[in-house]
Formats: C-alpha cells, structure tokens, sequence
C-alpha cells in the first residue's frame, strides 16, 4: 500500500509541477535549426507553392530573411499551409512561430486574440471583382448581388458594412477555402467576388478566363498586411520586425540584392555600413549575428527586389507599385521603416 | 490483537473493497486531469493575453449570414448567429434524414427484388455510393448543380411562379390573410379526430377482426374539411410570386444551391447505409413467416406491411439510429461548400471575429454531443414501441 500511496503522490507532483511557460522562441528556433511559418494555401504572388513544393511570394520572403537573419541562410524554414480560419489557432497553439499569411492588423486581433503584429509588409484594401460582360462598372451598383468570398477574414466584415452603409443588400456566400470560393465564383455562384484587391489580382489568374473580370475601382477598406507573432515574447517579435524593416531600409538606402556585395566593400555611408553589419553592433541587442541585415539584403533583396519578383507589373499577379501606398516613402507612398540603429 | 489484525486484513483484502479503492483512485485521477487542464488552459490564456468568458454572446456580431431562417442582420448578437447556424444544421439534418429514410427503404427493398435487374441496380447505388468520400460527393453534386443551372436571367421557369437557377430554386410564398385562422383550427381538430378513427378501427378489429378504410376515411376527412372551409371564408390565402429584380429573384421562399446540393448528398449518402441495414433487417426475418403469411392466405402487399416490416423493424432501428446521427454530424461539412451551419456561421466566422476558440468549440460540440443524445432517445423509445409484447 505504501508503494503505491508514494508513486500516486510522485504522479501528482509530477502533474503539477509541468510548467506552463515556454522558453524563449528565438532560442528555442536556434537550438532546433528552422522555424515553423504558417502561410496560405495558394496565393499567387504572396505565398505559393511551385510543382515541386517550393514555396515563393512576398510573404514567403519575410519568413525568408527572418530565416536569413537567425541562420544566415533563407531556407531553414517549414512551411505550413494555413485556411484562413486555423491560421490564428496554430499561432496560439505553438504550432507555427511567425504567420506570415496576408493577415490584416485590426485593433481586435491585436488586443484579443493573444496576437503581435510585427509591421506592415503589404498595403491593401478590400474590393470586388465582377465579370465584364455583366456591364457593372461601380460597387455601388452591387445591390441585391450575391458575393462570394472566404471565411475567417476581415472581408466578412467589411462587406457587411459597406452594404449596411450605402443601404444596399445583399447575400453572402461564405466559403472556407479560398480555391472554393474562386471555383463557384467562376462556375456562376455569385455576381461579385470580394478580397483584398492584391487577392483578387492574384486568384484572377487563377480564373478559366481571366480577361473576362475586371476589378472595380472602389476600394472599400484599409487592410494593411503584415506578418504576426505570439503576443509575450518580445526578443522574437523584435527580430522578426527588424528583418522587415531591415529589408525596406535597404531599399530607402538603395542597397539591393545585386549591389550589395560591391555597396558594402565600398561605402562611406553609415547607415548603409550598418546594414552591411560593418559597425553599429545592431546584431547583438537581437541576438543576432553581426551580419543578420547584410544576409537578408543579400540573399533575400530588400523590399523593391522582392516586390518585383512575385507582384510587381512584370509577374502575372501585375500590381503596380508607382502611385501606391506599398511605394517607398520617398516616392510617396507609406512604406516608411524606423531607423535600424 | 490477533483478532483484530485479522479483521483488518479480511477488510484490506476483500474484493469489492479493493475494488472500490481502485475506482476512487481512478475517479481522482480523471478529477486531477481535469483541474489541471482547467487551470493550466486558464492561466496560458491569461498570460498570451487571450479574452475569455462568453459576454461576447451578447456582443453585436457586426456580419451577415446568406441564409436565416429568423430575422438577423449585423446589429444582431452572436448568440443570435448561433441559433441562425443551429436552426441551419436542424433543417439539413432534418432534411437528409427524411430523405435518405426514404431512399434507403426503397433501395434496401429494391435488393430483394426477385427482379435481376432492379436488384442490381440498387447494389450498383449501394457499392457507388458508400464508397466514395462524402466531402468529394458534396462537391460533385455542388459544382454538378451549379454547372447545370442557368444564371438568373436565363432562370428555367413553370408557369412563370417557380423558378429555377444557380442561385437557387424560387417558389411562391403562401400569405394568409385574415379569418385564416379558423381553417387551422378546423385542421388540428380533424387531425385529432382521424388520430381517434385510427384507434377505434384498431380497437374494433381486434374485437370482431373486421377493416375499416381509416386511412381513406381520415384523408377525405381532413382534405374535405380544408377545402370547404377555404370556400366558405373566402379564400384568404394570396402567393408573393418570386420576381426578377436587378441581380435576383425578390420575393417568395427561396432555396440556396447548397442547401439542396448538401441534402442531396447527405441524403443519397447516408440512404446507402441505410439501405444495407433494411436488406439484413428484411433478411433476419425467418422465411418460414412469410410462409405461414401465405398459407393463411394473406396478399404479398400486407404480409411485408403485417408481418415482415414489423418484425424487421426491430433489427433495423438500432442500427438505423447510427446513420441517423452520423448524418447529423456530416452535415458539419457544410462548411465546404458555403452553407452556414453551425460549423460555418459559428466556429467559422464568430470564432475568427473573437478569437474564443474554446468557448465556441465548447457550445458547438455541446450542440452536437445533445443532438445525438437527443435522436438516440427518440430512436430507443420508438425501439421499446415497436417490441414485440412479452419479449425480453
């Protein structure tokens, strides 16, 4: 009887005294070699997988010079797909340790939902697409339309006000994954199809014909991207910040992928010689190495090279950057970075 | 002493004290779990700075649902979307298990035929059916539905009140006007009388073992008394006819495509299930009934309704109550094709809008969890109903 009363003493003792408290992230990702990014499931230009399961896109790439940061090389990252309703949960849960998944920053999600947003990597707003040959020309025509669109979003949201708003009505058709909501928009299901415009530009490529949809002007909400992490672990969502900024500063200070090299060797700049990881220490106050912002520009880009790559006017996506919030601040857009000093 | 020591061993000892000793510890231990998952998920929660509790049930939801069976809109609250999608997944289930009722009796019985080719073509549905994944013939039967339906412009119509297109099918709406009323009185009231015919002709053929038409009787009854009181008051009763209006059809009752695609497929699914579980139920039936039915020289058509279904129907319900509630629970597939289920509307769009995953999870499954418990009652009292007097 004694035995036993001591091993049931042992196995309660054992129960409680599991802590609930995490180490680290950052060290934790150090210590077992990768991280876990959730992404989409398939949006061109932001996050998507090739034929053989690589996986490419703005988005994609914040994880990459997060990667680049800590290990110095891009690729020490799993990608896990995420449908927009388990992308919050599987951040939560430890499942993922950056969400990097066209996720817009609202007040409620920073403040409810145990989430940090870690910066803006993607201006954008909401808007409808609708087949030219219905001769619609203006959301405001939409009333009465049935609008396809994918759960779990801010889309829900916004539409409801903007038909609440202009007194229109309408009838929703809330799909949980996004290929679904593009295959009954284009089978005839809905007279509109609303996302995020940069979504609609990327999932009308994957319409049977795309020339035969137009996006309409209206843009009927702000949605500014940018990558999450777990709220309470500060290190890690600072350098998961600063690899954003890291890579827009270099574009303000036109370090690119292709010049960096010969940029470094020869600048007189000190800013510029910070992001080469020649002086200023940055690296250390993030626990990182000294040449963390020098390997994101080198092998990632900064923020104009990867615009360009997946979404820029030459890819198939086709968003043009001139004239848009996602332009630098010295072109006149918002794309504005805090020092990294 | 001696004594003693002994008694407290025969008592350390015994079985059922050892026995009871061994369920408390386990008891204690279930207990222990379930404290230490409550406070440890508390206190997580409370650390990553999630919000829980459900005063968010209150909140407005500030979203729209495609499909409600009450009145909602965005100024409701989340517990109103919570019936919206429960009412939603009612119906579906509902629905389904009339139909795939339907089709699995048919079916099943088709099986038996001693006719070749009817008795195949039930096993070719039976085989197709039940083994193809659901979640892939809820999209066959979703995109087959909407690639074969016109666009509202072009709808498919029947004398210019039903119609029929991929946004869904448009049937006219029965208003009752005023004095409407009494007819409905007049309606329960011959139901309840044909319930009594029922009864007394029961009870007189049990007395003297003569038929009386009940059923004929009480449909002419019920049909009749509607009809002339509808006369007699006027006929208070208008159709709002669905009309073509910008995108869509205003007006009348409307079906969206995945309700009928998802009842469909839930039905056709669940009715081949069924279907096999009739066929063994028909066969537990020894033949020597049917037999002793014959030679008393009872017509094919009353020995099944006599003898066979009765006593089939004892084996069929037990098993029959499983495919009811696996229906019920497959209709949480909804969320696929955008039907707003529960899963949909509530662990779908509120659980995203407030990030309380475990309140909402927790109501859902208490839903789903009381559903089955519910229909399994309502199966086992049938189940005690249709016993045979004086079995075990």
């Amino acid at each position: 009887m004694n035995t036993m009363r001591i091993t049931f003493l042992g196995l309660v003792c054992s129960v409680l005294m599991v802590p609930a408290a995490f180490a680290g992230t950052l060290d934790t990702v150090k210590s077992q070699g990768f991280f876990n990014c959730g992404v989409s499931q398939g949006v061109p230009g932001f996050s998507n997988p090739d034929e053989n399961g690589n996986w490419s896109g703005i988005d994609v790439d914040v994880c990459r010079a997060v990667s680049a940061a800590i290990f110095g090389d891009p690729d020490k990252v799993k990608y896990v797909p995420l449908t927009a309703k388990e992308r919050f949960t599987a951040l939560q849960a430890g499942e993922i340790d950056v969400l990097s998944r066209n996720t817009t920053w609202t007040l409620s999600r920073d403040a409810q939902i145990g989430l940090e947003f870690a910066g803006v990597n993607f201006y954008d707003g909401q808007g409808f697409m609708v087949r030219t040959d219905s001769g619609i020309t203006s959301a405001m025509e939409l009333d009465g339309a049935s609008v396809c669109t994918n759960l779990g979003t801010t889309t829900e949201l916004n539409m409801a006000d903007f038909f609440r708003a202009n007194g229109m009505a309408y009838e929703p058709v809330v799909f949980e994954k996004a290929d679904e909501v593009v295959n009954a928009y284009d089978e005839g299901r809905c007279d509109t199809y609303t996302t995020d415009k940069s979504g609609l530009a990327a999932q009308r490529t994957k319409l049977a014909d795309p020339d035969a949809h137009v996006v309409l002007p209206e843009t009927i909400s702000k949605e500014p991207l940018g990558p999450v992490v777990r709220e309470g672990d500060g290190d890690w969502a600072d350098v998961v910040r600063w690899s954003l900024n890291a890579m827009i500063e270099a574009e303000e200070f036109g370090l690119t992928q292709s010049n960096a090299k010969t940029e470094c060797a020869l600048t007189s700049n000190p800013v510029v010689a910070r992001l080469c990881g020649k002086e200023g220490g940055t690296g250390a106050g993030l626990n990182l190495g000294e040449s963390w912002s020098y390997d994101i520009v080198t092998m990632v880009g900064n923020y104009g090279d990867v615009y360009e790559k997946h979404v820029g006017e030459n890819t198939p996506v086709g968003l043009a950057r001139a004239g848009s919030p996602n332009a630098s601040y010295k072109d006149g857009g918002v794309l504005y970075a805090p020092p990294a000093r | 002493m001696e004594t003693e020591r002994s008694k407290l061993g025969s008592f350390l000892f015994n079985r059922s004290v050892q026995g009871v000793f061994y369920q408390l510890i386990t008891l204690g231990l279930v207990a222990l779990g379930i404290y230490y998952i409550v406070t440890n998920t508390a206190r997580n929660m409370l650390e990553r700075g999630l919000a829980s509790g459900f005063h968010f049930l209150g909140v407005e939801s500030q979203f729209d649902i495609g499909m409600t069976l009450i009145e909602y809109s965005p100024t409701s609250t989340y517990f109103d979307s919570f019936i919206v999608g429960l009412l939603n997944t009612l119906l579906v289930a509902g629905i389904g298990i009339l139909f795939a009722t339907i089709i699995g009796f048919t079916v099943g019985i088709m099986r038996l035929s001693s006719n070749w080719l009817i008795a195949k073509i039930a096993e070719a549905y039976v085989e197709i059916l039940r083994n193809i994944p659901l979640l892939l013939q809820i999209f066959f039967w979703y995109f087959a539905v909407l690639r074969a339906l016109p666009k509202p412009k072009q709808s498919l119509e029947i004398y210019d009140s039903f119609f029929l297109n991929n946004r869904g099918l448009f049937i006219p709406d029965t208003v009752f006007g005023e004095g409407s009323s009494i007819i409905f009185y007049l309606l329960w009231l011959t139901i309840i009388i044909s319930i009594g015919i029922f009864i007394w002709a029961k009870r007189r053929q049990n007395r003297t073992g003569e038929r009386f038409p009940a059923f004929y009787v009480s449909t002419a009854l019920i049909l009749g008394t509607f009809f002339i009181s509808l006369a007699a008051t006027g006929f208070p009763v208008s159709f709002e006819y669905p009309e073509l209006k910008g995108f869509n059809f205003k007006g009348g009752i409307k079906l969206i495509p995945e309700l009928v695609a998802l009842t469909f497929a839930l039905a056709m699914y669940t009715a081949s299930f069924i279907a096999e579980v009739v066929r063994g139920g028909i066969m537990a039936v020894s033949k020597g009934q049917t037999e002793a039915a014959k030679s008393v020289g009872l017509k094919q058509n009353l020995i099944l309704r006599l003898i066979i279904i009765p006593q089939a129907l004892r084996v069929i319900v037990p098993p029959l109550t499983n495919q009811y509630l696996n229906l019920t629970k497959n209709s949480s597939l909804a969320a696929a094709i955008a039907y707003p289920d529960l899963v949909l509307v509530f662990a779908g769009t509120a659980l995203m809008q407030t990030g309380q995953a475990i309140e909402i999870i927790g109501m859902v499954m208490g839903v789903y969890l009381f559903l089955s418990l519910f229909t399994s009652l309502i199966m086992n009292l049938f189940n005690r109903f249709m016993k045979v007097d004086g079995e075990r």
